[in-house]
């Protein structure tokens, strides 16, 4: 075997530091394989060692918490003993290096993590943003990562109900996609993943063992160069039909009581499974690797403890009910090999071929793992510009259809109706909508609804304002569809940690979160962080995924931000100042990238989003809509286009200020449609709970504004619709 | 009414078409792949997904299953059948349907509600629609472009085989009203005998508003009839 040295531990990506630490910690070199681990254990992407410090002070509490983060996904209760799982991860660098299996198994992935703990998945959602369109690789990118989400989610048959998806030309070099999967499970019912009784058996199931993904998780701790090409052979490959099967074995063995914990492999696969179980119930573990089912002859101890092939599983079984597990293994098609056993001696121990290979203290790989603390600057507040000049002449019309056609806020059609998003028969709110909505499968009035959610040139700009909004637009998001926000999954994805600029963005997004998820009593209970997005040393914006989740009682209250008749009044909810700098008029229109983001009231968000609430609770509003990327214009158009019906609204304003008051993108407002006959119970509840209205006009049968600016609907929901189709084409 | 739905290793829809069975009181029975019987019942669903991963070609596999032989008996003893979406497929690969289902013709993935023409209310399975209704009902796949010889194609015509029809919104069959480049636009067809079926469109993933609609009642209330 080659002899380790300090050169081989670098090629392993541990600093000189950290591997004189590895012998300190052991008393000795280690061999080969033990390098190997103590690579993937102590990577950026396993270890935290960067963000650790930091995601600590998030609030991770409230009543309904259950499980937040440690698990493999957090748990919150949803009455009646049922709760709900979920979390969302990163798949930036493998989708980046080959689109269609990156997506793929990060859509695998983390379903399995919702799945290991009990739960049957019922939702998808995702994030996925993308370089430039006129930038050579997006085109196959966004065809290969859609295809990819596509594939998997289908193929296992569970809905992918919603998501984002962004153009920016600052992920030319490193696209981003954030899985999130939401899971349903009785309260009585949930797996953990700490080992436990010296002696129980440690069993392997699903797919067997293979040489892909070896390194995976370090090729995610580290910057990309124009040599990332030739990191292909890391990147995993996903099997659907496989997950599907060991999804159904896994739920039907966790029917018997058979298990005492379940972790998945998924990065640095049999490695960190093992590790962690073993490591949070303060035990050893002992493998013989001879007994790990592969898929090729001839891998040693190191490929196999390092590979990442996809849809397996290690279960902690109580001695004794090997049989009927193997039982159920065996009728879905799948391997089933009892590998090894919790020991007492606290140590991960590897046999093969009668030797042992590696005998290392669980404590050195997971305790003892590094953690820094990080050098960081704060980005500073940045002023205000004077935008008047600038933007005084624009061409309102065709501003709008630019606005309309541009390709992040053109229809999204394309891609999700790519993905099936009705099989499981319980999504009451199809993609397109603020947020996606479900059914409690078997329970006719109970929902959860989603919605994943970033604003990544706020946080840019201002990582604390940025950090803030986007817990508060996914909180707006399911407050506009009708459901009681209870806690977010997070995906954190920055650039090179060891710049004090990039830490000082991923501090401020963490505060400004601290803040948001403090005051909207609105915990983060799951989540994973993606550094080291960065090509040739250009960073991506710092890009903090947000996925809320909410609780609807009663599902026929629900409401669609599709207008639905003629002669209703519209009304904003909230106070318009017209906020321009950083939105899309100026960033994605007009490219002016300067200046701050709109404030963000704690206050006014809570307030408004109760008001929502009481609203659609007392039948008084119709649809409903949150203002966001685009201001109200696009929230308006958005209505219209869904429903074909049109608007007739008066801003009483002239030039510049008709501009902002269109386009300003003002946080914590909703646009409302309220019928004649509720129109005054409507004012008097708002004006009872001191809520911020404005009345601005009516639906109606075409689109006009101040009377000056009239819209052909057809042309805008052409212009809406078409530019995936023609792109793609 | 008695039914027993297929269920293949990576069926997917098998849930969600007993959930609208048992909505219509018709007693459903779960059978799985490798079991060489099944208990009597009139009717037999094949149900959508990815039997077998689709790997090989969709619904190849699952055609070769002990399960098979039975429905095959079932079907030619006049049991009625259903194949949806996998289940389509799957009766093509067996040869109780005529023709196959290739990959759609901009070869992608679609999901999405789509109007349909019922081009035959003669057939235990449409009997509550009327002729030439326009129906809106969901479809989900990448391999739903049908196709068949000229030959069988004017056979499924003279016999009135052709049960339901993609149409556009103002139930006219044209290209555009064609999510797949399916030969004739066809979306459903049964056998001779009129007691197999097999269609591409979900009816069971729209037989409530909450869903999205309720037109895919009518399959499930005609086998009542």
């Amino acid at each position: 075997m080659t002899e380790v040295n300090l050169n081989l531990a670098i090629q392993h990506g541990l600093t000189a530091d950290e591997y004189h630490k590895i012998i300190e910690l052991i008393g000795r070199n280690p061999n080969m394989t033990e390098l190997g681990i103590f690579s993937a254990m102590w990577n950026e992407h396993c270890s935290y060692k960067s963000s650790r410090i930091w995601l600590g002070t998030l609030p991770t509490k409230n009543e309904r918490v259950i499980q937040g983060p440690g698990e493999n996904a957090g748990v919150i209760d949803i009455d009646d003993g049922d709760v709900a799982i979920f979390k969302i991860e990163s798949h930036n660098h493998p989708s980046f290096i080959e689109p269609y299996q990156g997506a793929a198994t990060g859509v695998g992935g983390i379903l399995r993590d919702v799945f290991t703990m009990g739960a049957r998945p019922v939702a998808n959602l995702n994030a996925i943003r993308f370089g430039s369109p006129d930038h050579p690789k997006t085109k196959h990118l966004l065809n290969g990562v859609v295809a990819g989400i596509a594939g998997y989610g289908n193929c296992i048959g569970v809905p992918t109900v919603g998501g984002e998806v962004e153009f920016d030309s600052c992920y030319d070099g490193n696209i981003l996609v954030n899985a999130m999967n939401i899971g349903l499970a009785k309260k009585d019912k949930v797996f953990y993943s700490i080992a436990s009784g010296v002696g129980n058996p440690v069993i392997y199931v699903g797919s067997k063992t293979g040489r892909d993904g070896i390194h995976g998780a370090s090729m995610a701790s580290q910057e990309f160069d124009s040599d990332s090409e030739s990191k292909k052979p890391t990147v995993q490959v996903g099997d659907p039909f496989a997950e599907k099967l060991l999804l159904e074995a896994c739920l039907e063995l966790m029917q018997t009581d058979t298990i005492v914990s379940i972790q998945d492999m998924g990065a640095a696969g049999l490695t960190s499974s093992s590790v962690e179980m073993a490591s949070k119930g303060k035990i050893g573990i002992e493998l013989d690797l001879n007994k790990v089912p592969c898929r090729e002859t001839g891998m040693t101890p190191y490929e196999m403890m390092l590979s990442e092939s996809q849809e397996r599983m290690l279960i902690v079984l109580k001695t004794g009910k090997e049989k009927e597990a193997e039982k159920i293994f065996k009728k879905w098609d799948l391997d089933f090999s009892v590998i090894g056993v919790l020991t007492d001696s606290k140590n991960l121990t590897l046999k093969h071929d009668n030797k042992v290979v590696c005998d290392i203290p669980i404590s050195a790989l997971a305790d003892e793992a590094p953690k820094y603390e990080r050098e960081w600057v704060e980005t500073k507040h940045p002023d205000h510009i004077d935008l008047e000049k600038k933007i005084d002449d624009i061409n309102l019309e065709q501003t709008i259809k630019n606005l309309i056609s541009h390709p992040n806020q053109a229809d999204k059609s394309w891609v999700w109706e790519q993905y099936d998003h009705m099989v499981m028969c319980d999504t009451a709110q199809f993609p397109g909508g603020d947020a996606a909505v479900i059914r409690v499968h078997g329970n006719n009035k109970k929902a959860i609804a989603a919605s994943v959610d970033c604003t990544p040139r706020y946080c840019n700009s201002h990582p604390f304002t940025g950090g803030m909004q986007a817990v508060c637009e996914t909180y707006r998001n399911l407050c506009a569809v009708g459901a009681e926000p209870i806690a977010i999954t997070n995906c954190l994805n920055f650039g090179n940690p060891e710049k004090p600029e990039i830490m000082g963005q991923f501090v401020g997004v963490i505060k400004g979160m601290t803040e948001a998820c403090k005051k909207l009593n609105y915990p983060v209970i799951s989540g994973n962080v993606s550094l080291y997005n960065e090509t040739n040393g250009v960073g991506i914006n710092p890009t903090p995924t947000i996925g809320g989740v909410g609780l609807i009682k009663d599902i026929s209250k629900i409401k669609s931000s599709r207008f639905k008749a003629q002669n209703n009044n519209i009304y904003i909810i909230g106070k318009t100042e017209g906020h321009l700098e950083q939105s899309i008029l100026c960033y994605d229109l007009l490219h002016l990238k300067k200046g701050p983001p709109p404030t963000v009231n704690l206050e006014e968000e809570l307030k408004n989003g109760k008001a929502i609430r009481s609203l659609i609770n007392k039948d008084l509003i119709i649809s409903c809509h949150d203002i966001s990327s685009g201001g109200l214009i696009l929230c308006l158009l958005e209505m219209s286009i869904a429903s074909q019906l049109g608007f007739n609204i008066n801003t009483n304003k002239k030039s510049i200020d008709r501009i902002k008051f269109l386009f300003g993108e003002d946080q914590s407002r909703y646009i409302v449609e309220v019928s004649n006959q509720n129109k005054d119970g409507f004012e008097n509840h708002l004006k009872n709970i001191n809520v911020h209205f404005e009345n601005i006009g009516k639906t109606s049968d075409k689109i006009s504004i101040d009377d000056d600016l009239k819209f052909n609907l057809q042309e805008l929901s052409k212009l809406n619709k078409e530019w995936f189709y023609k792109y793609n084409n | 009414m008695k039914a027993n739905v297929i269920v293949f290793p990576g069926s997917n829809c098998d849930r969600d078409v007993q959930v609208a069975l048992e909505k219509f009181q018709i007693q459903t029975t779960m059978v799985w792949h490798q079991d060489n019987e099944m208990p009597k019942s009139d009717l037999v669903v094949l149900p959508g997904g990815f039997s077998y991963g689709d790997y090989l070609r969709c619904g190849s596999m699952a055609s070769k299953s002990n399960i098979m032989n039975e429905v095959i008996k079932h079907a030619n003893q006049g049991g009625y059948l259903i194949g949806i979406c996998n289940g389509f497929q799957i009766l093509t690969e067996t040869g109780l349907l005529p023709g196959a289902l290739l990959r759609n013709k901009k070869l992608k993935f679609i999901c999405k509600y789509v109007d349909l023409l019922i081009e035959n209310n003669s057939t235990p399975f449409t009997s509550k629609y009327k002729k030439n209704e326009k129906i809106k009902v969901p479809i989900a796949h990448n391999e739903g472009n049908y196709f068949a010889d000229e030959k069988t194609l004017n056979e499924l015509k003279n016999n009135n085989q052709i049960v339901l029809k993609y149409c556009d919104e103002n139930s006219n069959v044209n290209d555009e009203g064609n999510p797949n480049g399916s030969c004739l636009n066809i979306a459903g067809i049964i056998n001779k005998k009129n007691n197999v079926i097999g269609m591409m469109p979900h009816p069971e993933r729209c037989v409530e508003n909450i869903l999205g609609g309720t037109d895919g009642s009518g399959i499930f209330q005609s086998l009542l009839n």
